[in-house]
């Protein structure tokens, strides 16, 4: 195979995790911009969904198209309700306050972690894709699932921008990530609205999870590394602003990829981090993150 | 009307209001005068419920306002118009609207009234409002305060900064809203302004109300100004 066709493979490849990014970093910079809430446990909700797809499809049975859209329902919603009880039983009472919640959300992703493992073991448990051809390019021959999650990870992003800006609900969101006091006075129950967030955040690396996890298998430490990234892409983008992230994951996720196709995965996140580091010194409010005033 | 009665609020440790009583009436503009630090802000965040208020009561028409979330006190007619405007800057002027309107459940028709009164909000409906000039900032505060249809509104200091063709029209649109019965409670600094809208004033110092008096007993010369306000 010529260089061409190998790097077309490679940033295929690559777009499949930028894909999964852009989920993950969305929830993340959902929760930080509304709430101010670095959300440390992120990671493990991205693990909780591959691991509750595991359990769902298991338990479903049936066809693997079957099983896996079951799960692609349910795990996202189970995921998006223990991050609101989350929200009520340690946020809430913690007022938000921004240190505390970071100690808050390092705890809550021990329990998850050790949870998962006490419930669903040590071992790596793969998922059946709900579909398994190829399709055939001149050159190669490649996943058509891996293409479905590139093109459903696309409609779910488009469906949080609309639900963001041609909603009532997503008013109400924007509104509150401005000025908590003041969208008080207008009647906006920011508790309500926080938890949602905090459930939309989790819910969106949950889908991501189980798009990937009939790629990658589900295990109860695989929420390190999409949380790595998941603030790398938030910090590039700019912390809380959803553009910057969408674009920060797709340049993240394309050059992560295409660095550990052509040479190691330590090298891809060694240059990540470098790429955060001089964004944090030559621009701290990210990319397209507005500087604070 | 709205009613508070031996009101004590504050921040943290620092108490504010100090066993405040006042009340504003339907029909009437009540402006509350006081040096800096006299808690005339505290007093309408704590009317809002975003400052809690620790003993004493709030009522509406009989409401218990003081036992309520914040965010449920707007839901029975009272409207804010905080100090600085404090607008959902990167949202549009359309948006700002619509979260006022959301509010109480109000439609296209008090959209229209608000945008009868400011029609140069209606040039600007997908303008961000961080964008707009500083009167037509407070316009839209003040606009999205009306959104709500309210029994009483809350003015904190709204003609701070203005220029004088922008501080008449925004005059001009509280005494409109005094003749269709809404309860107003106006901050401001200027005994100019005060003596040509409000009804009564309610001089504030030492976080308590320490006199309020009828706007015909008042003069530019009065006393309290020079006692209460220092000009």
């Amino acid at each position: 195979m010529g260089f061409g066709p190998f790097l077309l493979l490679a940033l295929m490849e690559s777009a499949v995790t930028a894909a999964t990014l852009a989920l993950t970093a969305v929830g993340l910079s959902l929760v930080f911009g509304v709430m101010r809430v670095v959300n440390v446990a992120h990671g493990e909700f991205f693990m909780l969904g591959a691991v509750s797809a595991w359990f769902i499809t298991t338990w479903v049975g049936g066809p693997a198209w079957f099983s896996f859209l079951v799960a692609l329902a349910v795990a996202p919603l189970f995921v998006a309700a223990l991050a609101a009880l989350a929200d009520r039983i340690v946020l809430k009472r913690l007022d938000y306050e921004p240190e505390a919640t970071i100690v808050a959300t390092i705890g809550l992703m021990y329990i998850f972690q050790q949870a998962a493992l006490s419930f669903y073991g040590p071992q790596a448990m793969p998922v059946e894709p709900p579909f398994n051809f190829r399709i055939q390019l001149p050159w190669f021959g490649y996943s058509a699932y891996k293409l479905s999650v590139i093109a459903f990870a696309t409609l779910v992003l488009i469906g949080v921008w609309l639900f963001l800006t041609r909603t009532r609900a997503g008013l109400v969101m924007r509104a509150t990530q401005v000025d908590r006091e003041t969208a008080q006075a207008f009647g906006i129950d920011v508790d309500r609205v926080y938890a949602g967030v905090f459930a939309l955040g989790a819910g969106l690396a949950a889908i991501a999870a189980v798009l990937i996890v009939p790629i990658q298998q589900a295990h109860y430490l695989m929420g390190h590394d999409p949380l790595l990234l998941a603030f790398i892409t938030v910090i590039v983008g700019g912390l809380g602003s959803l553009r910057g992230t969408i674009v920060a994951a797709i340049f993240i996720g394309l050059s992560d990829g295409l660095i550990a196709f052509f040479w190691s995965p330590t090298l891809a996140k060694i240059i990540a981090t470098l790429l955060v580091a001089l964004v944090l010194v030559f621009r701290p409010q990210g990319l397209f993150g507005a500087r604070q005033q | 009307m709205l009613k508070l009665d031996g009101i004590s609020a504050g921040y943290g440790p620092v108490a504010v209001l100090n066993a405040l009583t006042f009340e504003a009436r339907a029909g009437e503009i009540t402006c509350v005068m006081g040096r800096n630090g006299a808690g005339k802000s505290t007093l309408m965040k704590c009317i809002m419920g975003l400052v809690p208020a620790r003993t004493g009561s709030v009522t509406l028409d009989g409401t218990a306002l003081h036992s309520l979330p914040a965010h449920r006190v707007p839901l029975h007619g009272v409207a804010y118009v905080p100090q600085g405007r404090r607008l959902f800057g990167p949202l549009t002027v359309a948006e700002n609207l619509e979260v006022g309107l959301m509010t109480r459940g109000m439609g296209d028709e008090t959209r229209e009234r608000v945008l009868i009164l400011f029609p140069r909000l209606r040039e600007r409906l997908s303008q961000t409002a961080s964008t707009l000039s500083g009167g037509e900032q407070q316009m839209l505060a003040i606009g999205r305060a009306l959104c709500l249809e309210p029994k009483v509104l809350l003015l904190d200091e709204p003609t701070e900064g203005l220029q004088p063709s922008m501080i008449a029209l925004i005059r001009d649109v509280v005494l409109q809203l005094r003749e269709t019965g809404v309860a107003t409670i106006l901050v401001e600094q200027r005994p100019d302004a005060v003596l040509r809208m409000a009804d009564r004033v309610a001089f504030m110092a030492g976080g308590t109300v320490a006199e309020t008096v009828a706007r015909a007993d008042l003069t530019p010369t009065a006393p309290q100004f020079q006692k209460y306000v220092g000009v």
